[in-house]
């Protein structure tokens, strides 16, 4: 075991691959000589050399768009936009195009990229640098969705990704680049739609991805003082879903709280809510909750973004309602 | 420059094939056989066509809502068009795509699509695959005049320009953004001037002659190959029909049809062809039947074959999941 960074992590991910395929190549903004607004790609245009770590015009279209024809004939691609907001300027090009040119052309297409999209509030960068937008891509047929929690996750997961033949959004989340985890010598590569249980427990499910995988086990700790005993579900990826895992943790705990960084209304914790509901209701004897950012856009000032933003207590706070 | 005769009369025989191909797309759709959105290609055969004679059957080409041309000059089968028309199992997507999404990966082509302005950054990451692979493919970008407001017209020249990619970008103006004409949708003439701002040759052509446009292709091509980046090339030209079928054009002035059936292309190559014996009357009218007779054979297939088992819809959203289907 080796200790690393959620962002080494990725890169490691990234790297591995690039040392085996020749298609694989990074472009994005500022990910070759600057290394990455928060330093993931950091040391790889040194390694690889400019043609494989390649700085790109502020053009999210273009990026994207280029992304997508380069797959379609063959490559690899890792594009980054540098917010997980600036996928709004190219959005058409991952809804419009990556996601339906396999389905349209009659499954004559492969399109295999790794969209890599920074998200999440925390580091008071507000409004358009903050949000956490995974219900959009999970709505869109034709995308899978990832969204590690640790660095050996992130490293497992972005193998699979780089070797899945479709077009996958990988979610990370900003506050959690340095935060260090142990990590196995070898990573190996994570399939996709399979959860990890954080933690066992038997009175109540919480179910979250990301970050809130740390503030979920830090509620359970203090849960435990009170003597509800939670189980913490990382899905790791929210498309394909491990509804199996869920399904197992609830018919066990007969009590659900779904805990995500969004804005509540809208949310993929909401169709989270709504797969138990429909498929595995009679296994509740409670209500699901859900536990989200407030619907307002993010803040910048400190005591309104943590106010706005979920934490642990507020998931304290919901499980205990439900007893 | 001299063009050789095998040349012209495969670009007219393209052209024809183009022009009967959408003429009876036209017809299927009055008689309600063919449905959905459906936008023609007549009258504008020859740029698809001088562009593609260029190309390699490994080059690329994306395509826009106007795509059949671009399709059926590149090399794709009358015989799956037409089936994907008709929304048939045996089209090129299988009843999927229709008439606004044929591609066929084999012959390069990218894809038609519905999405105005969406083809040109596809269009530069095909140039990027080539350029990185070291292959002297090129990828030629078909658009309308309208699209180059967009701002994907803009990203894809300057990424294409700044990194030296492969691709030929060519303007199909033909004067109409669906019913906004080009002087109400951009304060310019030759949309070739927007080269200028992103250093690359841009040149205007007349693009109902498809021996201007070939040349004016076949150069931008070499340019390319050679690793000396994209060019723009606007060629003018007009759609006979509406938008869409079904469109009534009110938007157009009186006369303007009859002033480019005018210039119509076809006639255009039948000149040269008998003016300059590369053909006989009798080849060309032979020619025609035989295209004709492709025509029905494809038509003729696409009735032969059978709607898409519902249960197929949930196929190929990924490479590896199926999506649920329902029980009935």
């Amino acid at each position: 075991m080796r200790e690393l960074t959620y962002g080494q992590g990725i890169k490691e991910g990234m790297r591995i691959k690039m040392l085996e395929n020749p298609d694989v190549f990074i472009f994005g903004e500022d990910v070759g000589l600057f290394g990455g607004c928060f330093g993931v790609t950091s040391g790889l245009f040194e390694e690889f050399g400019e043609k494989r770590v390649r700085d790109t015009p502020i053009s999210e279209g273009a990026i994207i768009g280029a992304a997508v024809g380069a797959a379609a004939v063959g490559l690899r691609p890792i594009p980054e936009l540098m917010f997980v907001d600036f996928s709004t300027v190219g959005m058409d090009q991952l809804v419009n195009q990556a996601a339906k040119m396999r389905y349209m052309f009659g499954g004559k297409l492969k399109l295999p990229m790794v969209v890599r999209l920074p998200s999440g509030g925390g580091v008071a960068a507000a409004a358009q640098h903050s949000q956490s937008l995974e219900a959009w891509f999970t709505h869109v047929p034709g995308l899978k969705v990832v969204y590690p929690s640790n660095a050996q996750d992130a490293i497992g997961l972005m193998l699979t990704a780089i070797d899945d033949d479709n077009p996958i959004i990988y979610l990370e989340n900003k506050t959690l680049y340095a935060v260090t985890g142990q990590v196995e010598d070898e990573v190996k590569p994570i399939p996709l739609g399979k959860a990890n249980i954080k933690r066992e427990g038997s009175d109540v499910t919480i179910i979250t991805y990301g970050k809130q995988v740390y503030d979920s086990l830090k509620a359970a700790e203090l849960l435990e003082k009170d003597g509800i005993d939670a189980e913490v579900i990382d899905l790791r990826s929210l498309y394909p879903l491990d509804k199996e895992a869920i399904f197992e943790s609830v018919k066990k705990t007969h009590k659900v709280v779904i805990v995500s960084e969004e804005a509540k209304r809208g949310s993929y914790a909401g169709e989270l809510a709504a797969i138990i509901a429909d498929e595995c209701f009679y296994e509740c004897d409670a209500p699901i909750k859900r536990v989200c950012a407030l619907n307002t856009p993010i803040p910048f000032s400190g005591n309104l973004e943590a106010y706005v933003l979920p934490n642990a207590d507020d998931v304290v706070e919901a499980v205990k309602s439900l007893f | 420059m001299k063009i050789s005769n095998e040349t012209i009369i495969e670009m007219y025989e393209k052209m024809v094939k183009i022009r009967k191909f959408e003429n009876r797309a036209m017809n299927l759709f009055a008689e309600g056989q063919v449905g959905g959105f459906v936008h023609l290609y007549i009258g504008e055969e020859a740029v698809a066509t001088g562009v593609c004679a260029s190309l390699r059957d490994d080059d690329y080409i994306t395509s826009t809502h106007r795509g059949h041309g671009h399709i059926l000059a590149k090399g794709g089968d009358m015989k799956y068009m037409m089936a994907e028309l008709f929304g048939k199992e045996t089209g090129y997507c299988k009843g999927k795509g229709g008439s606004m999404h044929i591609a066929d990966a084999t012959k390069g082509i990218l894809g038609a699509n519905g999405i105005v302005g969406a083809g040109h950054n596809i269009a530069v990451g095909a140039g990027l695959a080539a350029q990185y692979k070291g292959t002297d493919q090129v990828c030629a970008c078909f658009f309308g005049d309208a699209s180059t407001n967009q701002s994907t017209f803009h990203e894809g020249l300057n990424l294409a320009s700044t990194w030296k990619l492969p691709v030929i970008f060519i303007c199909e103006n033909n004067g109409y953004g669906i019913s906004v004409s080009q002087a109400r949708h951009q304060n310019i003439t030759d949309i070739s001037q927007r080269a200028v701002s992103y250093n690359i040759p841009g040149i205007t052509v007349d693009g109902n002659d498809v021996f201007a446009v070939f040349e004016a292709v076949q150069e931008a091509v070499a340019r390319a190959r050679k690793g000396q980046g994209p060019t723009l090339i606007e060629c003018k030209t007009y759609r006979w029909r509406g938008h869409f079928e079904g469109d009534p054009t009110v938007y157009r002035p009186e006369g303007e049809l009859e002033q480019w059936k005018k210039k119509d292309p076809i006639p255009r190559a039948e000149k040269y062809i008998l003016d300059n014996q590369v053909m006989t009357q009798a080849e060309m009218d032979q020619l025609n039947k035989k295209i004709d007779a492709e025509v029905e054979e494809a038509v003729d297939f696409a009735l032969a074959s059978k709607f898409p088992d519902v249960a197929s819809a949930v196929l190929d959203v990924y490479t590896d999941i199926v999506e649920e289907g329902r029980t009935r």
